[in-house]
Parts: C-alpha cells; structure tokens; sequence
C-alpha cells in the first residue's frame, strides 16, 4: 500500500486534532506503526516494495517529529488551519516580551563568561515558568477558543522561548568543559 | 554555509553596537523578532531638530547575517530624514551583504527594526505635541 499523504499527522496515529495531547498514546502509536512500516521487514522483498516502505517509514517519523514537541505540534495545528507561524513577515512581537527576551539573552551571556551556573540555573526557572504559561495559553487557544491568530503569536512566542533554552543549555555544556 | 565578506566585517567588526536610554526625547527605539529562528534585534535611533537621524545603534541577538544587517542599517541611516530612512527596502540590504536565500528573514528584520524604530519615535512626538497643544 502506498503511504498515506492524504489524511493528517492526528488522523495517521488516529489521535483526536488538539494541541493537549496524550504524549504516551503519541509515543505508543508511533511504536506500532513504526513496527509496521520499518525497512527491515521488507529486506527481503521486492526493490519497488523496499521502496515504497521506506516512503512509509519517513511519513510516520515526520508525522510523530511533528506533533512530538508542543511547539512543533502548535505550528502544525496552525498549518492546518492555513496559517505559518513563523512567516518572516511576522517580526512585531509584545515590546514587554522582546524586553524580556533581550534581558534573558544577556543575562545567559555574562553568566557565561563569568561561569556562574547557579544565574543560569536562575534564568532557566524563569524561563521554565513562561514556557509552562504559553503552553497553557496555547491550549485555551487552540483548544478551547479556536483563535487561531492570536494562537500564531503565542506560538512565535514559544519559538523564542525554545531559543533560549538551546542557550542555555549550550552554556551549561560550555561550563562542563 | 559561507557568509560573504562583508557578512563577515560587519560580524567581526559591528559597527554602532550599543544603546541610548530610550526614554529620552530624540530617541527613536525599534525592537523585533525573527519567529522562523528566534533572533532578537534592537534597533535605535537618534534623530535632531531638523528630523534629521544623528545616530543609531544596535543590539543583536542571532546569527552573523542578522548582526550584519542591522549593523549595516545602522550606517544607512544616519543623515537621513525619517521617510528616507523608511524606504531602505530589505531586498537592498540582502543585495548589500550577498544574503543567500535562507537568510532574507535578517534583511526583514532589519528593515521592520527601522520602521519600528522610527514609528516609536513618531508617537512620542505626537505625544509632546499634543501636550503642547494642551
């Protein structure tokens, strides 16, 4: 059978479309299907059939790559709904949030230098905090509301809130050196 | 991926990095963000009597090319009116530094950074003028 490129990523693990998701029923769909459709079980067939497996294999890895991570998976709901997040044109975010963004940035940068881990153990709360308060923003939005600009730019907000955590945790592995 | 020479310059030699206190009177300040990577760029300008900007400065917060950009933007601006500085067009400053595709998103960024900028300035003197008027 030929991959399914029709239906969406929810439809192929058969999970219902919310941004609130059941991460161990996620995981547990993508195991069976990853079962199904892995290369290994057609070694011995047919190079066409090979093939057409391998197509399969890398559906149901790029479906769970996307709904795996809140972020991924919010961006993803969006795209269904015709909207990309994170279009370039979209650079006017909360003056308050960029502030803040800014703030984080140098704070990562000179306790860097200085190796001071427990400020970065500081910011990474802070940012742990924010991040648990977009998610949930997120989920009344996509998930309660269907507002799904307002959503967008919630979601651009979890991007850069995802960037800092990439350095913060650079930092820690610059410090371990 | 290679940046181009003058990615590099910019990046290794940033010109105007820096701040003004943004509440002061002839400062204009423009910050923006680039959602498809997460980078931060402020932008500010000073402008004087004549409408003219004096001075600008930035702050950066991603890669090379977007350093360059609003370093680059930076030096455009200065000695230009307010809508003189509102037609720099993005695809000028992607030419300037050679941006491959992939990283255009900068060149808008820098471009959104001085409209932002020169808006903020824009409303404060509004404001002030309005209080006058009072």
């Amino acid at each position: 059978m030929l991959p399914d490129f029709k239906s969406t990523h929810f439809e192929l693990f058969g999970l219902p479309e919310r941004f609130e998701l059941d991460g161990v029923q996620l995981d547990a769909a993508y195991r069976h299907l990853q079962v199904q459709v892995h290369p290994d079980k057609f070694a011995h067939l047919p190079e066409s059939e090979q093939r057409v497996s391998m197509q399969w294999s890398t559906r149901v890895n790029e479906a769970y790559q996307a709904l795996k991570t809140p972020l991924n998976r919010a961006i993803y709901l969006l795209t269904l709904h015709g909207i990309n997040a994170l279009a370039p044109e979209n650079t006017q975010l909360p003056m308050a949030f960029l502030m803040q963004q800014i703030e984080w940035r140098e704070g990562i940068q000179s306790a860097r230098s200085a190796g001071d881990v427990s400020a970065l153990q500081a910011i990474e709360r802070d940012l742990n905090r924010a991040d648990k308060m977009t998610a949930a923003q997120l989920a009344e939005e996509l998930d309660v509301h269907k507002q799904w600009s307002a959503a967008a730019q919630t979601a651009r907000q979890l991007k850069f809130i995802d960037k800092i955590r990439e350095e913060i945790d650079d930092s820690y592995a610059a410090l371990d050196m | 991926m290679a940046y181009s020479e003058k990615v590099l310059d910019h990046y290794e030699n940033p010109r105007n990095v820096g701040s003004f206190a943004a509440e002061d009177e002839g400062i204009g300040t423009g910050m923006v963000g680039a959602p498809a990577c997460g980078d931060v760029m402020k932008l500010q300008i000073r402008v004087n009597d004549a409408g003219i900007i004096e001075d600008a400065k930035f702050k950066t917060y991603g890669c090379g090319s977007a350093i360059a950009s609003s370093s680059l933007v930076t030096e455009w601006v200065k000695g230009k009116s307010l809508d003189q500085a509102l037609d720099i067009k993005n695809t000028a400053i992607a030419e300037e530094l050679a941006l491959p595709p992939v990283k255009i998103h900068c060149s808008i960024l820098a471009e959104d950074a001085i409209k932002a900028a020169v808006e903020d300035y824009r409303n404060k003197h509004a404001q002030v003028v309005a209080e006058i008027q009072e």
